[in-house]
């Protein structure tokens, strides 16, 4: 009989501390609720979840919040297809913004069938180890080293290995997160506006003859480019050809044609990077044979 | 008896026992290599702001003469090594990676060994801030390695109280033999570099820190030692990284340096014995640092030793004079276990490399970076001189989570000692995904 007693006492005891705490609990949530807009759930919705940071936001809910509280278009996130962006705008009922398609580019042609070696590497299959080891086994100090820290680190697949050990990006699926810019050690990517269309695919600051050596499609800083374009449009700094985009609507074909070695390209949509009519015409497929430096006769 | 020196003598805890390679140069007087007819003298050739060329194309400068100046406290001047004329300043390799830009200087066919620049200084009268001023003109960087301008180390900031003068004399990494030389052979330099940086640097009391396989120098200093020098010599046991700052102070002193710390916080000044041993040569005469000692050594290499090398000498000049077997084709700038493998034999020996090792190619068909997965058995865990968990901070490496490393798991305390990767029976080359993880941090934080 006091053992029934006993559980009575404890499953009262119980459900008493129950409904105690829920009550607590309810009271708590009426008290302590945050007032959220029930549409930024929504947003979020049609947001990516990519959470890439190419907006400028930390991810996709800030974003979100930012479109709400009006500080933001929906045109600044470069994931979303431009209808989906375009569906944000008419559901908070506000502009769209300018859409800004921006893409990464890579400051280097020195594909394995341009450009030499000077040594071999065989540790770590990085680029960011390959570089603090003598800058890597590439004969130019400033190339792509081709190992293809990009391609891992882009979360989009927009980023592959081409045969000569290049990364292609594609750019339809590129947003611009800047991923690749962070990784490459040499600084080779940059993020630009897919309105520029003038492009210097080298950042070798040798002299003439010495870029050369080592690359058949550098710029060795002839200043043929810089001549031929409307003047400030291209500065010759350090044997490189530099463009100012602020000038960008200067910027034409005329540029790239005189080009000896191809390191200033037209970006096309459709056929890639256009040389221009005087750059050597590289027909080679193959790796160049390794041309690493002899040690001394005694 | 025997047996309680052993017990006491004192290390720190973890740690490696390399193949040391030391007796092949270690019995090696030091000797000098002629000039190379053209040297190659990077700008950058310590921590900190790169020099400023006081020269052009053209000019005759003697040996001893500054070339270029330095920029600010955090910097050092560089001297002309050899009399002759300036041919060129351009961009040259450098061992750690990007090309940086260099004096070229080709030395006159009869240049004399006689340093014809410097005027003499009296040492005893200078105040501390002289001393540092005059440090600071020589061009003195750490010559252990690291390249810190060693007079920044001896200027103490104020609000640190510091009492002792730790000596590194451990020469931890295998193959190089450069201190232990000088401590043989430049005793008294030694002894007199260490009082000049005891009074520029304000310390009391000076241990000089010896691993146990290199008795002859302990005896030779404890000999030329007076009673009344402030000066203990002290033995610790041979295991690397003893050489490291860091954990020597921990082993002479006890004192533990706090994480992300200078040894100023708990009180110590540290400096290698040949950086000491080349203040008290270069100071009293007012000269700059124009030449170091460097182990040549590696089983490729004809003629081992320490030889007394011009700082600019091109390594394809160094090869011609040692000479090398035909299988040489893996040249080292520094030691096996923290050097680094160089591309190009226009590189320059610079202040901070202490050795050349040349080491057979390895053949294509060996797999030396065949990597395995991690098996977890501690054995980096064990090795970690600094307790930390290279097993956990590589997986998170490969899941390329760099902020996580440095905040949770103190990668920054990493001083990237190579214990890990050596002893890793899976071959994972973890302290270069620490070092990726390090620069990408320091990326980001700039």
């Amino acid at each position: 009989m006091a053992s029934v007693m006993h559980i009575a006492i404890a499953g009262t005891f119980m459900a008493g501390l129950g409904v105690a705490l829920a009550s607590v609990l309810a009271i708590a949530n009426r008290r302590l609720q945050v007032e959220e807009d029930p549409r930024l759930d929504d947003i979020e919705e049609m947001l990516p979840n990519a959470n890439c940071g190419a907006c400028g936001n930390p991810g996709c809910r800030p974003f979100a919040e930012a479109l709400l509280a009006g500080t933001a278009e929906p045109a600044k996130c470069t994931v979303n297809p431009v209808e989906v962006n375009q569906a944000i705008a008419d559901f908070l009922g506000i502009d769209l913004g300018t859409p800004d398609k921006r893409v990464a580019r890579l400051a280097c042609a020195g594909g394995s069938h341009v450009a030499y070696t000077r040594a071999r590497y065989r540790g770590l299959k990085s680029c960011r180890a390959a570089s603090v080891v003598s800058g890597g086994g590439k004969g130019c100090s400033w190339g792509c080293l081709g190992l293809a820290d990009c391609e891992a680190v882009c979360d989009f697949d927009a980023i592959q290995m081409d045969q000569h050990g290049l990364p292609v990006v594609d750019v339809d699926k590129c947003t611009a997160c800047g991923d690749c810019v962070d990784i490459c050690p040499k600084e080779l990517f940059s993020v630009e506006p897919i309105s520029h269309r003038l492009w210097i695919a080298c950042k070798n600051r040798d002299m003439a003859d010495e870029g050369e050596a080592h690359c058949e499609v550098v710029c060795n800083g002839c200043g043929r480019c810089s001549a031929d374009s409307p003047e400030g449009l291209i500065a010759m700094e350090d044997n490189l050809a530099v463009i100012d985009y602020e000038k960008n609507d200067l910027t034409s074909k005329v540029a790239i044609e005189r080009c000896p070695t191809g390191a200033i390209v037209w970006l096309d949509d459709v056929k890639g990077a256009i040389k221009g009519a005087k750059a050597r015409r590289v027909t080679r497929k193959q790796p160049l044979p390794e041309r690493v430096e002899p040690l001394p006769r005694l | 008896m025997g047996f309680f020196n052993f017990i006491r003598r004192k290390s720190f805890s973890h740690g490696i026992h390399p193949p040391d390679y030391k007796e092949e140069t270690a019995h090696k007087p030091i000797r000098r290599l002629p000039f190379a007819p053209e040297m190659v003298i990077p700008l950058s050739q310590h921590f900190g702001a790169a020099a400023i060329p006081l020269v052009r194309p053209g000019q005759e400068v003697l040996r001893g003469e500054p070339v270029a100046r330095a920029d600010g406290f955090m910097s050092a001047p560089i001297h002309a090594p050899a009399t002759g004329t300036i041919e060129d300043i351009r961009l040259m390799p450098t061992a750690r990676g990007p090309k940086v830009e260099s004096i070229i200087l080709k030395a006159h066919p009869g240049a004399s060994q006689r340093v014809l620049y410097g005027a003499e200084l009296d040492v005893d009268t200078l105040s501390a801030e002289e001393l540092v001023k005059a440090v600071q003109d020589t061009g003195m960087v750490g010559l252990g390695g690291a390249g810190f301008p060693t007079h920044v180390k001896l200027t103490v900031p104020p609000e640190h109280r510091v009492d002792t003068l730790v000596v590194n004399g451990c020469e931890c990494e295998p193959y190089l033999t450069t201190d232990h030389r000088i401590m043989l052979e430049h005793t008294d330099e030694l002894i007199r570099g260490i009082r000049i940086a005891l009074r520029a640097s304000g310390t009391r009391q000076a241990v000089i820190g010896i691993e146990d396989n290199k008795p002859d120098a302990i005896e030779a200093i404890r000999e030329r030692l007076k009673p009344e020098d402030p000066i203990a010599v002290q033995e610790v046991r041979t295991k690397y990284p003893q050489g490291s700052e860091k954990l020597l102070i921990t082993v002479l002193l006890g004192r533990e340096v706090p994480s992300g710390g200078l040894p100023f916080q708990v009180g110590v000044v540290v400096n290698n014995v040949g950086t000491l041993a080349e203040i008290g040569r270069l100071l009293p005469k007012g000269e700059g640092l124009i030449e170091r000692v460097v182990t040549i050594a590696g089983p490729e290499v004809k003629k081992p030793g320490n030889y007394l090398v011009p700082l600019g000498t091109p390594l394809r000049f160094i090869l011609e004079q040692v000479g090398y077997f035909g299988d040489a084709g893996h040249l080292i700038l520094g030691g096996p276990m923290m050097g680094t493998s160089v591309a190009s034999l226009d590189v320059p020996i610079t202040k901070p490399i202490s050795g050349l090792i040349v080491l057979p190619e390895e053949s294509a068909n060996d797999h030396p970076d065949r990597v395995y997965p991690c098996i977890r058995c501690g054995t980096c865990v064990d090795a970690c001189p600094v307790h930390l968990n290279p097993s956990r901070l590589g997986q998170l490496a490969a899941r390329r989570r760099y902020e996580t490393m440095a905040v949770e798991f103190h990668l920054n305390d990493c001083f990237e000692c190579g214990c890990c990767s050596y002893v890793c029976p899976s071959n994972i080359p973890l302290v270069q995904y620490f070092r990726i993880a390090k620069s990408v941090n320091r990326e980001r934080a700039a």
